[in-house]
């Protein structure tokens, strides 16, 4: 183990998690936001709404995050769209893990008991006063675990976006690697430097949890 | 610069050999995954404290940091050891203990959940701990996880193309080298992308014929 090594490298490592912070938190914001609009139209009245959700979580689940990163980020300059690598890492990682929480989502409005919104429709609610105060306060409490699960894999899937040279950790690591030829000692600055990341926000999400459940 | 697909079917000896490797990286890694995430398993659940510790941490890493950088770790790593492995087997390397540490946390939680008295019942039969854990509580846990690891399985297949990285010939890579020959991005990523989509939806029927094999003898 090369300590003084690491002593020297570390700030580097921490600036690259800066990045990564930064990656994780718009990106599970632009996922959510997409998670929200598909799960909305996957519970839609509308056929057409959804079958574009469905399409949606089903062309983005069923293909490679990486593929989809090089499509946006080598291929948009074809059709018209020219991104830095950090926006195309952004939009193609937001959009990406959007349709994982798609369906966290609808299953979490899905598992709210049917007699809920029949119960407020009878009261006199329209259909969508009784899904924004009586069924989504519900489902919130429901899909803030499963949403955990998707940002927990989002924080470690912003590592992608070194495959399109953005300097953020995994990056940082590579390139440490190849030039100090010390893969260990590189691995686990950079890996204990994830699970500070992953841990804190782990606690957050569990604090989060608990403090709903409680009411 | 606009679209022309004309210049695909050019390099589609080249896909297709692609997707055989991917599938062959994706069968292998799984078949390591499964029966590593057994070992580990039992390892983590069973083995003497000072064994079982460091065991423990190394699925905590694992799960606490990007497979990317796992593959480099080992790709370099072993390297560095001074084991000079084939992009392949270090591709199925990472990418088979990635997924055993995630398939290990599922089979500890169904061995914990098998029914105590089998265990007590195959013991009285005469079967030693090991055999009782290997003959019966094993093969009915791992039951159990069948459809939550087949959804691991199916995770692994689009991870895949994170080997490319490393050097390994797959779909991902033979696009990138077939774009590096006409500068077409747009036109070889959609077509991996597809050629993606079909491998994944040919998995998904083959873990469903499974699931509904080993679900039938409940």
């Amino acid at each position: 183990m090369d300590v003084d090594l690491i002593l020297r490298v570390y700030p580097y490592f921490l600036e690259a998690a800066v990045v990564t912070i930064e990656l994780s938190v718009l990106t599970i914001l632009l996922g959510l936001l997409c998670g929200a609009a598909g799960a909305w139209a996957r519970l839609s009245r509308f056929a057409l709404l959804r079958f574009a959700g469905a399409a949606y979580v089903s062309v983005f689940r069923g293909t490679p995050a990486l593929i989809q990163l090089f499509l946006l980020y080598f291929g948009g300059p074809q059709v018209g769209i020219q991104l830095d690598a950090f926006e195309a890492g952004v939009i193609g990682l937001g959009v990406n893990i959007g349709a994982y929480m798609t369906e966290t989502m609808r299953g979490a409005i899905v598992a709210v008991d049917h007699g809920q919104g029949e119960a407020a429709r009878t009261l006199g609610l329209s259909r969508a006063q009784s899904f924004r105060k009586v069924v989504l306060p519900q489902a919130l409490r429901l899909m803030i675990r499963p949403l955990g699960v998707n940002i927990n894999a989002q924080i470690k899937g912003t590592a992608l976006v070194a495959a399109i040279s953005v300097v953020e950790l995994t990056y940082t690591a590579q390139r440490y690697i190849g030039s100090t030829y010390k893969p260990f000692e590189m691995f686990l600055l950079a890996g204990v430097l994830y699970l500070i990341i992953i841990t804190v926000v782990g606690k957050g999400i569990s604090f989060l949890d608990r403090r709903v459940r409680l009411q | 610069m606009g679209l022309d697909f004309s210049v695909v079917p050019g390099f589609a000896d080249a896909l297709l050999l692609g997707v055989l490797w991917t599938i062959a990286i994706t069968v292998a890694a799984a078949v390591l995954s499964f029966f590593g995430g057994i070992l580990l398993a039992v390892i983590a659940l069973y083995a003497p404290l000072l064994v079982r510790l460091p065991f423990r941490f190394f699925a905590w890493l694992f799960m606490g940091t990007p497979l990317l950088l796992q593959l480099f770790l080992i790709y370099f790593g072993l390297v560095e050891l001074g084991i000079d492995l084939p992009a392949f087997v270090a591709g199925v390397i990472g990418l088979g203990l990635h997924f055993a540490v995630y398939n290990s946390e599922l089979i500890q939680t169904a061995i914990v959940a098998v029914d105590r008295g089998q265990m007590e019942a195959a013991r009285t039969l005469g079967l030693s701990r090991g055999q009782a854990l290997v003959r019966v509580v094993i093969p009915q846990a791992v039951r159990d996880v069948i459809p939550p690891i087949g959804n691991n399985m199916i995770a692994l297949l689009k991870d895949s193309a994170l080997v490319s990285v490393i050097g390994v010939s797959e779909l991902t890579l033979s696009a990138q080298l077939a774009i590096g020959r006409t500068y077409r991005p747009f036109e070889f990523y959609a077509v991996a992308a597809v050629l993606y989509y079909f491998i994944n939806l040919g998995m998904e029927a083959v873990l469903r014929r499974i699931e509904r094999r080993t679900q039938l003898s409940r």
